[in-house]
Protein backbone atom coordinates (compact mmCIF):
# COMPACT_ATOMS: atom_id res chain seq x y z
CA UNK A 1 0.00 0.00 0.00
CA UNK A 2 1.05 3.62 -0.46
CA UNK A 3 2.24 5.46 2.67
CA UNK A 4 2.40 9.15 3.52
CA UNK A 5 5.79 9.52 5.16
CA UNK A 6 6.22 13.27 5.67
CA UNK A 7 5.08 16.76 4.91
CA UNK A 8 7.15 19.71 3.75
CA UNK A 9 6.00 23.32 3.67
CA UNK A 10 7.80 26.21 2.09
CA UNK A 11 7.29 29.62 0.55
CA UNK A 12 7.56 29.63 -3.25
CA UNK A 13 8.80 33.15 -4.02
CA UNK A 14 9.68 33.60 -7.72
CA UNK A 15 12.89 35.53 -7.03
CA UNK A 16 14.20 32.49 -5.11
CA UNK A 17 13.91 30.55 -8.36
CA UNK A 18 15.80 33.29 -10.15
CA UNK A 19 18.56 33.18 -7.52
CA UNK A 20 18.93 29.40 -8.00
CA UNK A 21 18.83 29.65 -11.79
CA UNK A 22 21.56 32.32 -11.82
CA UNK A 23 23.81 30.61 -9.23
CA UNK A 24 23.37 33.50 -6.79
CA UNK A 25 22.49 31.45 -3.72
CA UNK A 26 25.74 32.38 -1.94
CA UNK A 27 25.14 36.12 -2.28
CA UNK A 28 24.91 37.82 1.13
CA UNK A 29 21.24 38.64 0.50
CA UNK A 30 20.33 35.05 -0.35
CA UNK A 31 22.65 32.98 1.81
CA UNK A 32 20.51 33.12 4.98
CA UNK A 33 17.45 32.12 2.92
CA UNK A 34 19.08 29.03 1.45
CA UNK A 35 20.96 27.92 4.57
CA UNK A 36 17.64 27.04 6.14
CA UNK A 37 17.06 24.39 3.47
CA UNK A 38 20.35 22.51 3.93
CA UNK A 39 18.86 20.10 6.45
CA UNK A 40 15.98 19.24 4.15
CA UNK A 41 18.20 18.75 1.11
CA UNK A 42 20.33 16.22 3.01
CA UNK A 43 17.29 14.52 4.52
CA UNK A 44 15.62 14.18 1.12
CA UNK A 45 18.82 12.96 -0.56
CA UNK A 46 19.01 10.11 1.97
CA UNK A 47 15.56 8.83 1.19
CA UNK A 48 13.64 10.61 -1.55
CA UNK A 49 9.96 9.67 -1.75
CA UNK A 50 8.56 7.99 -4.83
CA UNK A 51 5.90 10.64 -5.29
CA UNK A 52 5.38 14.20 -4.06
CA UNK A 53 1.80 15.42 -3.82
CA UNK A 54 2.58 19.11 -4.29
CA UNK A 55 0.01 21.70 -3.25
CA UNK A 56 0.61 25.14 -4.76
CA UNK A 57 -1.15 27.94 -6.51
CA UNK A 58 -0.95 29.01 -10.10
CA UNK A 59 -0.17 32.72 -10.61
CA UNK A 60 -2.07 33.54 -13.80
CA UNK A 61 0.05 31.09 -15.79
CA UNK A 62 -2.00 27.97 -16.53
CA UNK A 63 -5.27 29.53 -15.37
CA UNK A 64 -6.40 33.05 -16.18
CA UNK A 65 -9.83 34.53 -15.40
CA UNK A 66 -11.60 32.37 -18.00
CA UNK A 67 -11.52 29.29 -15.75
CA UNK A 68 -10.93 29.46 -11.99
CA UNK A 69 -10.93 26.03 -10.34
CA UNK A 70 -10.86 26.04 -6.54
CA UNK A 71 -9.06 22.68 -6.35
CA UNK A 72 -7.39 21.18 -9.43
CA UNK A 73 -5.48 17.90 -9.53
CA UNK A 74 -2.93 17.27 -12.26
CA UNK A 75 -3.39 13.75 -13.66
CA UNK A 76 -1.13 14.08 -16.70
CA UNK A 77 2.01 12.05 -17.39
CA UNK A 78 4.12 15.19 -17.50
CA UNK A 79 3.93 18.93 -16.94
CA UNK A 80 6.07 21.55 -18.66
CA UNK A 81 7.55 24.51 -16.74
CA UNK A 82 5.40 27.51 -17.68
CA UNK A 83 6.58 30.54 -19.60
CA UNK A 84 5.56 33.28 -17.16
CA UNK A 85 6.35 36.06 -19.60
CA UNK A 86 10.15 35.89 -19.71
CA UNK A 87 10.71 32.30 -20.90
CA UNK A 88 10.26 29.08 -18.90
CA UNK A 89 12.61 28.43 -15.96
CA UNK A 90 15.55 26.22 -16.97
CA UNK A 91 14.35 23.29 -14.87
CA UNK A 92 13.52 19.68 -15.76
CA UNK A 93 10.17 18.52 -17.04
CA UNK A 94 7.92 17.49 -14.14
CA UNK A 95 6.94 13.81 -14.39
CA UNK A 96 3.47 13.04 -13.07
CA UNK A 97 2.04 9.98 -11.34
CA UNK A 98 -1.19 9.53 -13.32
CA UNK A 99 -2.30 6.21 -11.81
CA UNK A 100 -2.12 7.55 -8.26
CA UNK A 101 -3.50 10.95 -9.28
CA UNK A 102 -6.59 9.45 -10.91
CA UNK A 103 -7.06 7.22 -7.89
CA UNK A 104 -6.92 10.25 -5.59
CA UNK A 105 -9.32 12.18 -7.80
CA UNK A 106 -11.98 9.48 -7.64
CA UNK A 107 -11.50 8.80 -3.94
CA UNK A 108 -11.51 12.47 -2.89
CA UNK A 109 -14.58 13.33 -4.99
CA UNK A 110 -16.34 10.38 -3.36
CA UNK A 111 -15.44 11.99 -0.03
CA UNK A 112 -17.37 15.16 -1.02
CA UNK A 113 -14.54 17.37 -2.37
CA UNK A 114 -15.32 18.23 -5.97
CA UNK A 115 -11.93 18.44 -7.65
CA UNK A 116 -11.29 19.68 -11.17
CA UNK A 117 -9.30 17.09 -13.10
CA UNK A 118 -6.56 18.55 -15.29
CA UNK A 119 -4.82 16.55 -18.01
CA UNK A 120 -2.88 19.29 -19.71
CA UNK A 121 -1.21 22.04 -17.71
CA UNK A 122 2.05 23.95 -17.48
CA UNK A 123 3.37 24.48 -13.96
CA UNK A 124 4.74 27.83 -12.79
CA UNK A 125 7.12 28.98 -10.04
CA UNK A 126 4.58 28.00 -7.37
CA UNK A 127 5.45 24.37 -8.11
CA UNK A 128 8.98 24.52 -9.49
CA UNK A 129 10.57 26.81 -6.87
CA UNK A 130 9.89 24.35 -4.00
CA UNK A 131 11.41 21.53 -6.12
CA UNK A 132 14.49 23.66 -6.80
CA UNK A 133 14.81 24.59 -3.13
CA UNK A 134 14.84 20.95 -2.05
CA UNK A 135 16.69 19.32 -4.95
CA UNK A 136 18.91 22.06 -6.37
CA UNK A 137 19.58 21.87 -10.10
CA UNK A 138 19.42 18.18 -11.14
CA UNK A 139 19.15 16.95 -14.73
CA UNK A 140 15.87 15.27 -13.82
CA UNK A 141 13.72 15.60 -10.69
CA UNK A 142 14.28 12.57 -8.43
CA UNK A 143 10.57 12.02 -7.71
CA UNK A 144 7.33 11.96 -9.59
CA UNK A 145 4.99 14.84 -8.74
CA UNK A 146 1.23 15.25 -8.58
CA UNK A 147 0.48 18.98 -8.94
CA UNK A 148 -2.48 20.14 -6.89
CA UNK A 149 -3.45 23.74 -7.65
CA UNK A 150 -5.57 25.78 -5.24
CA UNK A 151 -7.23 29.07 -6.13
CA UNK A 152 -5.88 31.73 -3.77
CA UNK A 153 -5.88 34.52 -6.36
CA UNK A 154 -9.59 35.28 -6.69
CA UNK A 155 -11.27 35.81 -3.32
CA UNK A 156 -12.38 33.73 -1.58
CA UNK A 157 -9.80 31.01 -1.39
CA UNK A 158 -11.20 27.83 0.16
CA UNK A 159 -11.24 28.37 3.91
CA UNK A 160 -8.74 26.85 6.28
CA UNK A 161 -11.09 24.26 7.72
CA UNK A 162 -12.11 23.02 4.29
CA UNK A 163 -8.45 22.76 3.33
CA UNK A 164 -7.62 20.85 6.51
CA UNK A 165 -10.48 18.40 5.93
CA UNK A 166 -9.50 18.03 2.28
CA UNK A 167 -6.06 17.00 3.51
CA UNK A 168 -7.64 14.23 5.55
CA UNK A 169 -9.54 13.02 2.49
CA UNK A 170 -6.31 13.03 0.48
CA UNK A 171 -4.72 10.94 3.25
CA UNK A 172 -7.50 8.34 2.98
CA UNK A 173 -7.11 8.32 -0.77
CA UNK A 174 -3.35 7.83 -0.82
CA UNK A 175 -3.45 5.16 1.90
CA UNK A 176 -5.96 3.15 -0.12
CA UNK A 177 -3.72 2.95 -3.21
CA UNK A 178 -2.44 -0.58 -3.73
CA UNK A 179 1.04 0.17 -5.02
CA UNK A 180 3.92 0.17 -2.52
CA UNK A 181 4.91 3.85 -2.60
CA UNK A 182 6.40 6.43 -0.27
CA UNK A 183 4.49 9.67 -0.73
CA UNK A 184 5.28 13.09 0.70
CA UNK A 185 2.75 15.90 0.79
CA UNK A 186 4.10 19.40 0.30
CA UNK A 187 2.16 22.57 1.08
CA UNK A 188 3.60 25.75 -0.38
CA UNK A 189 3.11 29.52 -0.39
CA UNK A 190 3.22 32.22 2.27
CA UNK A 191 4.23 33.32 4.74
CA UNK A 192 3.10 36.87 5.47
CA UNK A 193 3.25 39.16 2.45
CA UNK A 194 1.24 41.75 0.61
CA UNK A 195 2.12 42.85 -2.89
CA UNK A 196 -0.78 45.08 -3.80
CA UNK A 197 -1.92 48.50 -2.71
CA UNK A 198 -0.37 51.08 -0.37
CA UNK A 199 -0.02 48.47 2.41
CA UNK A 200 2.42 46.45 0.26
CA UNK A 201 5.43 45.16 2.15
CA UNK A 202 3.47 44.04 5.20
CA UNK A 203 5.28 41.37 7.20
CA UNK A 204 4.02 39.96 10.50
CA UNK A 205 6.77 37.89 12.08
CA UNK A 206 4.90 37.28 15.35
CA UNK A 207 1.84 35.96 13.53
CA UNK A 208 3.91 33.77 11.20
CA UNK A 209 5.83 32.26 14.10
CA UNK A 210 2.64 31.49 15.97
CA UNK A 211 1.38 29.74 12.85
CA UNK A 212 4.55 27.62 12.68
CA UNK A 213 4.34 26.91 16.43
CA UNK A 214 0.85 25.46 16.09
CA UNK A 215 1.17 23.56 12.81
CA UNK A 216 2.34 20.26 14.31
CA UNK A 217 0.20 20.03 17.44
CA UNK A 218 -2.72 22.46 17.16
CA UNK A 219 -3.86 22.32 13.54
CA UNK A 220 -7.51 22.62 14.59
CA UNK A 221 -6.76 26.10 15.91
CA UNK A 222 -5.18 27.08 12.61
CA UNK A 223 -8.08 25.59 10.69
CA UNK A 224 -10.43 27.97 12.51
CA UNK A 225 -8.65 31.13 11.31
CA UNK A 226 -11.04 33.09 9.06
CA UNK A 227 -10.03 34.68 5.75
CA UNK A 228 -10.14 38.16 7.14
CA UNK A 229 -7.53 37.35 9.80
CA UNK A 230 -5.07 36.12 7.18
CA UNK A 231 -5.54 39.29 5.15
CA UNK A 232 -5.46 41.69 8.10
CA UNK A 233 -2.57 40.05 9.95
CA UNK A 234 -0.51 38.33 7.25
CA UNK A 235 -1.28 40.49 4.20
CA UNK A 236 -3.56 39.98 1.23
CA UNK A 237 -1.22 37.32 -0.18
CA UNK A 238 -0.74 35.66 3.22
CA UNK A 239 -3.95 33.74 2.51
CA UNK A 240 -1.72 31.29 0.62
CA UNK A 241 -1.05 29.63 3.97
CA UNK A 242 -4.36 27.77 3.78
CA UNK A 243 -2.45 25.44 1.46
CA UNK A 244 -0.22 24.42 4.36
CA UNK A 245 -3.36 23.16 6.10
CA UNK A 246 -4.11 20.72 3.27
CA UNK A 247 -0.67 19.25 3.86
CA UNK A 248 -1.20 19.17 7.61
CA UNK A 249 -4.53 17.37 7.25
CA UNK A 250 -2.87 14.71 5.11
CA UNK A 251 -0.26 13.86 7.76
CA UNK A 252 -2.57 12.36 10.38
CA UNK A 253 -3.04 13.25 14.03
CA UNK A 254 0.37 12.68 15.60
CA UNK A 255 3.22 14.33 13.75
CA UNK A 256 6.79 15.15 14.66
CA UNK A 257 8.53 18.37 13.69
CA UNK A 258 11.93 17.60 12.16
CA UNK A 259 13.04 21.02 10.99
CA UNK A 260 12.00 24.66 10.85
CA UNK A 261 13.32 27.78 9.14
CA UNK A 262 12.09 31.38 9.08
CA UNK A 263 13.69 34.38 7.44
CA UNK A 264 12.69 37.92 6.42
CA UNK A 265 12.84 39.03 3.67
CA UNK A 266 13.02 37.43 0.27
CA UNK A 267 11.86 40.11 -2.11
CA UNK A 268 8.47 41.15 -0.59
CA UNK A 269 7.91 38.07 1.50
CA UNK A 270 8.60 36.26 4.77
CA UNK A 271 10.17 32.87 4.06
CA UNK A 272 8.83 29.97 6.10
CA UNK A 273 9.79 26.31 5.89
CA UNK A 274 8.90 23.32 8.05
CA UNK A 275 9.35 19.55 7.81
CA UNK A 276 6.94 17.23 9.60
CA UNK A 277 7.11 13.46 9.94
CA UNK A 278 3.66 11.96 9.34
CA UNK A 279 1.68 9.72 11.70
CA UNK A 280 2.52 6.05 11.30
CA UNK B 1 -28.69 40.82 -0.19
CA UNK B 2 -25.24 42.29 -0.42
CA UNK B 3 -22.21 40.16 0.29
CA UNK B 4 -20.55 40.65 3.65
CA UNK B 5 -17.08 42.16 3.27
CA UNK B 6 -15.35 41.98 6.66
CA UNK B 7 -12.09 42.97 4.94
CA UNK B 8 -13.40 46.36 3.81
CA UNK B 9 -11.86 48.13 6.83
CA UNK B 10 -8.29 47.00 6.13
CA UNK B 11 -6.29 50.05 5.04
CA UNK B 12 -4.39 50.23 1.74
CA UNK B 13 -5.76 46.90 0.57
CA UNK B 14 -8.08 46.01 -2.31
CA UNK B 15 -9.22 42.43 -1.97
CA UNK B 16 -9.63 40.81 -5.40
CA UNK B 17 -13.15 39.62 -4.75
CA UNK B 18 -16.06 38.94 -7.10
CA UNK B 19 -16.82 42.63 -7.66
CA UNK B 20 -13.20 43.42 -8.51
CA UNK B 21 -12.77 40.31 -10.67
CA UNK B 22 -15.91 41.27 -12.59
CA UNK B 23 -14.75 44.86 -13.03
CA UNK B 24 -11.20 43.90 -13.97
CA UNK B 25 -11.95 41.01 -16.31
CA UNK B 26 -10.88 42.63 -19.57
CA UNK B 27 -7.99 44.50 -17.95
CA UNK B 28 -6.60 41.27 -16.53
CA UNK B 29 -7.16 39.31 -19.74
CA UNK B 30 -5.35 42.10 -21.63
CA UNK B 31 -2.44 41.59 -19.21
CA UNK B 32 -2.55 37.82 -19.88
CA UNK B 33 -2.21 38.48 -23.60
CA UNK B 34 1.27 39.89 -22.90
CA UNK B 35 2.46 36.37 -22.06
CA UNK B 36 2.93 35.94 -25.81
CA UNK B 37 6.03 37.55 -27.34
CA UNK B 38 4.20 38.56 -30.51
CA UNK B 39 1.59 40.46 -28.48
CA UNK B 40 4.29 42.18 -26.43
CA UNK B 41 5.85 43.41 -29.67
CA UNK B 42 2.54 44.74 -30.97
CA UNK B 43 1.81 46.40 -27.63
CA UNK B 44 5.21 48.08 -27.48
CA UNK B 45 4.94 49.27 -31.07
CA UNK B 46 1.67 51.13 -30.38
CA UNK B 47 0.34 50.88 -26.85
CA UNK B 48 -2.76 52.96 -27.41
CA UNK B 49 -3.85 50.96 -30.47
CA UNK B 50 -3.26 47.69 -28.62
CA UNK B 51 -5.26 48.63 -25.51
CA UNK B 52 -8.07 49.84 -27.77
CA UNK B 53 -8.51 46.24 -28.93
CA UNK B 54 -9.71 45.35 -25.43
CA UNK B 55 -13.09 46.10 -23.85
CA UNK B 56 -11.52 48.04 -20.98
CA UNK B 57 -12.90 51.21 -19.45
CA UNK B 58 -11.03 54.34 -20.53
CA UNK B 59 -9.67 54.86 -17.01
CA UNK B 60 -8.25 51.34 -17.06
CA UNK B 61 -6.58 52.06 -20.39
CA UNK B 62 -5.15 55.29 -18.97
CA UNK B 63 -3.86 53.36 -15.95
CA UNK B 64 -2.12 50.89 -18.25
CA UNK B 65 -0.52 53.60 -20.38
CA UNK B 66 0.65 55.43 -17.23
CA UNK B 67 1.77 52.17 -15.51
CA UNK B 68 -0.16 53.41 -12.48
CA UNK B 69 -0.31 50.10 -10.58
CA UNK B 70 -2.00 51.52 -7.50
CA UNK B 71 -4.85 52.83 -9.66
CA UNK B 72 -5.01 49.64 -11.71
CA UNK B 73 -5.48 47.57 -8.55
CA UNK B 74 -8.33 49.88 -7.52
CA UNK B 75 -9.88 49.38 -10.96
CA UNK B 76 -9.94 45.59 -10.76
CA UNK B 77 -6.39 44.69 -11.78
CA UNK B 78 -4.88 41.74 -9.96
CA UNK B 79 -1.19 41.83 -9.15
CA UNK B 80 -0.40 38.45 -10.73
CA UNK B 81 -1.97 39.65 -13.97
CA UNK B 82 -0.43 43.12 -13.74
CA UNK B 83 2.89 41.28 -13.38
CA UNK B 84 2.66 40.47 -17.10
CA UNK B 85 2.58 44.22 -17.78
CA UNK B 86 5.55 45.15 -15.61
CA UNK B 87 7.49 42.09 -16.83
CA UNK B 88 6.99 43.43 -20.36
CA UNK B 89 8.79 46.55 -19.12
CA UNK B 90 11.50 44.43 -17.49
CA UNK B 91 10.34 45.50 -14.02
CA UNK B 92 10.02 43.42 -10.84
CA UNK B 93 7.40 42.84 -8.16
CA UNK B 94 9.48 45.02 -5.85
CA UNK B 95 9.31 47.86 -8.38
CA UNK B 96 5.52 47.59 -8.63
CA UNK B 97 5.04 47.18 -4.88
CA UNK B 98 7.22 50.20 -4.11
CA UNK B 99 5.28 52.28 -6.63
CA UNK B 100 1.94 51.29 -5.06
CA UNK B 101 3.16 52.39 -1.64
CA UNK B 102 4.37 55.73 -3.02
CA UNK B 103 7.90 55.03 -1.76
CA UNK B 104 11.08 55.26 -3.83
CA UNK B 105 12.25 51.76 -4.69
CA UNK B 106 15.46 51.93 -2.60
CA UNK B 107 13.52 53.13 0.44
CA UNK B 108 11.01 50.29 0.01
CA UNK B 109 13.81 47.73 -0.29
CA UNK B 110 15.39 49.13 2.87
CA UNK B 111 12.07 48.77 4.70
CA UNK B 112 11.90 45.11 3.61
CA UNK B 113 15.47 44.44 4.74
CA UNK B 114 14.58 45.91 8.11
CA UNK B 115 11.70 43.45 8.52
CA UNK B 116 8.96 44.87 6.32
CA UNK B 117 5.95 47.03 7.10
CA UNK B 118 4.71 46.42 10.63
CA UNK B 119 1.10 45.36 11.04
CA UNK B 120 0.87 47.74 14.01
CA UNK B 121 -1.22 50.73 12.97
CA UNK B 122 -2.03 49.00 9.65
CA UNK B 123 -4.81 46.64 10.64
CA UNK B 124 -7.85 48.94 10.57
CA UNK B 125 -8.71 52.13 8.71
CA UNK B 126 -8.28 55.06 11.08
CA UNK B 127 -6.21 53.03 13.56
CA UNK B 128 -3.52 54.99 15.38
Amino acid sequence: MARITAGVSTSHIPLIGRAIDTNSTDDPYWKPVFQGYEFTKRWLAEKPPDVIFLIYNDHASAFDLRIIPTFAIGCAEEFKPADEGYGPRPVPLVKGAPDLAWHIAQSVIEQDFDLTIINEMDVDHGLTVPLSLMFGRPEAWPCRVIPFAVNVVVYPAPNGRRCYLLGKAIRNAIQSFDEDLDVQVWGTGGMSHQIQGPRSGLINQAWDKRFLDRLADSPEELAAIPHVEYIREAGSEGIEMVMWLIMRGALGDEVKELHRHYHVPASNTAVGHIVLEASK
Amino acid sequence: MALSKPYADIPGTTVFDSDMARRGYHLNQFCMSLMKAANRERFKANERAYVDEWKMAEEQKQGVLARDYKRLVELGGNIYFLAKLFSTDGKTFVHAAAQMTGMPEDEYKKMMLEGGRSPDGNRYVGEK
